[in-house]
This record gives C-alpha cells, structure tokens and sequence, in this order.
C-alpha cells in the first residue's frame, strides 16, 4: 500500500474519530445500545483475527485460534474466581499463557506446512476443549459462571479504569476497552508487517528453503510469529469471559475457528487491516442474513464462496485496484 | 594459494543407496572449482553436503579450518557458505530490490525487537542494505530491473537475481547450482562473464554444472564425479585428457566434454 504520509495521518484521525466519537455519539442519539455487544463482539474478534492473519503471513493456514481464545478466557476466569485477582493483571497473563503454550505446541508442528498444519491446529481447538471439560480446574461442562466485572485499575492511587460494576453503562465500558485493544493491536500489526520484520515473514511465506539459505532462522521466526499471534487469541478470550461473565468449554469451538481463519481471507490476506474488516463484515452480514430464517446458512456459505471466487485477495483488494486504475 | 573450503571423506547413504562415497578435496581461495559427472552421479547430493541442507553419513566439510558440516543450514550461512539453487528458487512476490534487501539479513546488527521500534541501529541498517543492494544490482545488471517483481523477470535475469541473493549475504564461498543450466549461447557467456567478475571481487566459487563448454572455460579446477565417487580431479586441460573421465562419459560425444 503506498500510502503517502499525510494520507496516513488523516487516516489513522478518521478512524480513531470514528470509533471513540461518532460510533458512541450514533448510538446514544438512537437508543440502539444493543449494538454496543455487537461491535465490542466484532472488536474482540478482531483482535483474534489478526492474529491468525499473522500465522497466514508467515504462510501457515491457522485453524486453532479458538484453542487459544478458549485458554485465555480460562486462564483469566480461573484467576479472577480462584486467586482472587482484579481482571486487569489477568489480561496480560492470559495473553503470555497463551504465547507460552503456543511455543511448546508451535515448535514440533510448524515443522508442518499447509493442509498439514491447517488439519493439526483444527484439532487443536477439539483438544483445548475436551481438556476444558476434563480439567479438574475447569469445572468441566458446568463452566466458570458468575465471574464478577472488572474492578477498577490504578496506578499509584490515580484510577485510570472506573470499576465496571459501578458505571450505569458497562457496555459502553466494554466497548471503549474492546476497541482500544483493537487499535493497539492493529497498530502493533501495521508496525510488525511494514517493519523488516514483515520482509522476513514473507521471506518464510515465499520460500523456506531460500530464506534459510541467505541466513534467516526459520524456526525462531516461525515461533514468535505464532506466539504473537496466539497472544492476541489468548487477550481476546479472556476480555470475552469478562463480558459474558462466564466462560464454557464451548464458548470457543471449531466453527470459531474456522470464522476467524474466514474473516482474515474475507479481508484479504495481503492487509493489514483485512481482519478487521473481515470480521466486522461477516458479523454483521451473519446477523442480517438472520432475517432469511432457516435459508441463513445456505445464504451465507453461497456468499463467501462467489466472494472467494470473485475477490480471491480480499475485499481490500477492491480499493487497490480502484487506486490504480485513477 | 591458502584453502577455503575442505571436504574430506564424505559420504551420504540414503537408506541402502551410497550417493556420495567417501569424497575428498577441496576448494582454494579465489579459486573457481566445477563439480562435474554424469547424471545421477551424486552432484547435487555433494552440493547439498556442502551447503549444510543435508547431513553427511561419515566425513566433515570444514570452512577456514572449521568444521560446517551437520549445522543448520541458516548457521552455515552466517559462517560463511552460501548456495545458490537450481530452480529459480527467489522471493517471488517482492520486488527485485526487496529480494536483494532482505539477504542482507546476515549483517543485520539490530535484533528484530530493535526492527520493531525502528532503532537507530535498524535505520542504520535499513539504509546500508539498500545501498549495498544498489551496488550488486548494478554489478550484476538488473539496476533497471530494480522495481520489478521478482516472478515477472526473464529466465535469465532471474538465474541473476538468484546470485544477486546470495551476493547480499556476503559469504566467504560461493555455491553455485547449475547457474548455467537452460541457457542460450549468449546467455551462458554473459553468466560466465559474471561469474568471472565475482572473482574478481575476492570471492570464491564452487559451481555444480553440466554444460561442458562453459566449465571448461571457466573453471581453474574440475572435480569428477560419477557413481558417487570422485574419478578425477585437476585443470580442465588435464581433465580432457583423463581416460576415466572418457570412459565416464562414453556415449556421450566428444563435443559434451568439450573437446
């Protein structure tokens, strides 16, 4: 994307205008708070997204981001419910948990490539959660119910973060944390992939043998790249316990799996930002589609398909070519 | 003349089959010495050896007097042995510069975390590797070609690109595999002209080829091999005149080893 700098800024402006401003401001005005849960959902999902477009980028087909959403969403459950911790700390240590465990699983299987990988991380979201309901810690079927709002956060006596308890609009609240975390990782992202270390990931993507060949350490790289991105899935999952307040060994199956691997092609796998806008596409067209009754799964698989076949680098890939062409 | 490269008694078996039998020799600084042999006769496992992308049975490849032979291939890179690959082995998807840029990965002094935030270091880095992949570009001819993308590129100039990458990582000894096969005549010539200008630079070469009349224009020193194990070794005048090699060849004509 070439971008000048100028453009960029203003950008990056509108963007953050819009979320922070004009999204709250809209909402109030209609009354529609609803929307709140959707678009921290859509948020959140992002934050996953992105992740395991991070994993394509290295040229890995990534379908166990549910696995490490499932985690997360345990991990900071368990300490919140178990050892008393305030949910803040949590969210870190959900993340790490999760980039730690990714590397112990990361390092025999990213030996793997392709449908190899693909099949062996879609069983992966099956084990994370057969052990969700065979861990004594867990609380098997049952779950982890009734885990409390988040409290507040502050640091040497000054409170940045309200308890969430007590604020009349906690949705607004989830929804200021969602997107925040949303724009951090994104920007994270952006920084990663127009850094060299994007240069080097699609070095791996493009030819392993050539990149290690001119020095590049593949399995490092691989490692951390995967780590990352099963850090974003653990962060996201364990906000998403937050605020449904529970969490269920089926609160992530392979179908979320598959979807957040669907929002990444959906956007393109060549953008930054195509998990975002992917995500918040294929949510939002599964909720309309929801108006079609029994036909919303025919509708919505015939869709994605004509897409992929129309727009195979994504919906992105549109404002490329319409740049070019003006 | 002190030695670069040495190769001593080498051998790789897959499963029952001896490949590479008990090899040795070795490579001089500065020095362009051809890997020769028929088909099937063990070349490209030899290569392979050499470049660390395949772990020897028995025997030692040893660099400067240190032993390469069973690292990763990405460490014996950085020490020094870098290859080139048969295929149009590029990164296809970026451009031509892009490719030149990113195989100067070795000399890299900033960590990837210091790439993350775009360290003085990283920046330094940044502009060097651009300068210095200007400057091979426009040794090697593809300064106009710079902004292309790498898949769009003519066979020849691709064969380029691929030194080009292995040039960027500013290795002690130069791999070469089959940098002249599906060429032309003219093709060919302008290779060996490049290749020669390596040299020139101080580098050393070691190539696996089949075209006869380019290696015996090129090479200062051929080894032979077939079934696996080394037939001869010497000048290329020497090596014309060598019955083995004949013999190896037989029913090939006299042209293919340029005679």
């Amino acid at each position: 994307m070439t971008f000048n700098r100028n453009t960029r800024v203003a950008a990056v402006v509108a963007f953050l205008a819009i979320v922070f401003v004009v999204v709250p401001a809209a909402i109030s005005a209609s009354g529609r708070f609803d929307l709140y849960y959707t678009l921290t959902s859509v948020a959140l999902l992002s934050i996953a997204s992105a992740g395991v477009w991070l994993t394509f980028y290295i040229g890995r087909i990534n379908i166990g981001q549910g696995a490490y959403a499932l985690t997360g969403g345990y991990v900071s459950a368990i300490l919140v419910m178990n050892h008393g911790w305030s949910f803040w700390p949590t969210l870190p240590v959900a993340g790490l948990f999760c980039a730690a465990a990714s590397v112990l699983i990361g390092l025999p299987i990213l030996r793997l490539r392709g449908v190899y990988f693909a099949m062996v991380t879609l069983v992966l979201t099956e084990v994370a959660r057969l052990l969700a309901l065979a861990l004594p810690i867990t609380n098997g079927a049952k779950g982890i119910v009734s885990i409390p709002l988040p409290g507040a956060l502050s640091v040497f006596g000054i409170t940045l973060i309200p308890d969430f308890a007590t604020l009349q609009n906690s949705r607004l609240a989830f929804y200021l944390l969602a997107v925040t975390l949303m724009v951090v990782c994104f920007a994270i992202m952006y920084r990663l992939v127009n850094s060299r270390i994007g240069k080097l990931c699609q070095s791996l993507q493009q030819n392993e043998e050539l990149a290690s060949s001119i020095g590049v350490n593949i399995a490092y790289l691989r490692v951390i790249a995967y780590a990352v991105s099963s850090f974003f899935g653990g962060v996201s999952g364990a906000i998403f316990a937050a605020i449904s307040q529970s969490i269920y060994p089926s609160s992530f199956t392979v179908t979320d799996s598959v979807n957040f691997m669907l929002n990444c092609f959906l956007g393109g796998l060549g953008y930054v930002f195509g998990p975002m806008l992917g995500t918040l596409v294929l949510y939002f067209g599964w909720d309309l589609l929801f108006q079609t009754g029994q036909f919303q799964l025919l509708i919505y698989s015939g869709l994605m398909i004509v897409l992929m076949l129309v727009l195979p680098n994504g919906l992105l890939s549109l404002a490329e070519t319409t740049r070019k062409k003006g | 003349m002190a030695e670069m490269l040495e190769v001593s008694g080498i051998t790789k078996r897959f499963g029952g089959l001896v490949a590479v039998n008990n090899v040795s020799f070795s490579v001089r600084e500065k020095e362009i010495l051809s890997v020769i042999g028929p088909n099937g006769a063990g070349k490209s496992t030899l290569f392979k050896l050499i470049s660390s992308f395949l772990r020897p049975t028995t025997g030692e490849v040893r660099l400067k007097g240190e032993r390469i032979s069973g690292l990763a291939p990405h460490i014996a890179a950085r020490k020094g042995v870098v290859r080139t690959f048969q295929e149009t082995t590029i990164f296809k998807n970026m451009s031509v510069r892009d490719n030149v840029i990113i195989a100067h990965h070795l000399r890299s002094k900033a960590s990837l975390f210091g790439f993350f935030l775009g360290t003085g270091t990283a920046k330094a880095d940044e502009a060097a590797f651009g300068q210095s992949a200007d400057d091979i570009l426009a040794l090697l001819g593809l300064s106009s070609l710079a902004h292309e993308i790498a898949r769009n590129l003519p066979h020849g100039h691709l064969r380029a690109l691929g030194i080009a990458i292995g040039l960027a990582t500013n290795p002690s000894i130069l791999l070469l595999d089959e940098p002249f096969a599906g060429m032309n005549h003219d093709e060919t010539m302008r290779m060996v002209e490049m290749v020669r200008r390596l040299r020139e630079r101080g580098l050393t070469i070691l190539l696996v080829e089949h075209d006869m009349p380019a290696v015996m224009k090129i090479s200062d020193r051929l080894v032979v091999l077939n079934f696996g194990q080394k037939i001869a070794e010497g000048t290329p005048s020497e090596i014309q005149a060598n019955d083995k090699v004949i013999e190896a060849y037989l029913g090939s004509e006299d042209e293919a080893i340029g005679l």
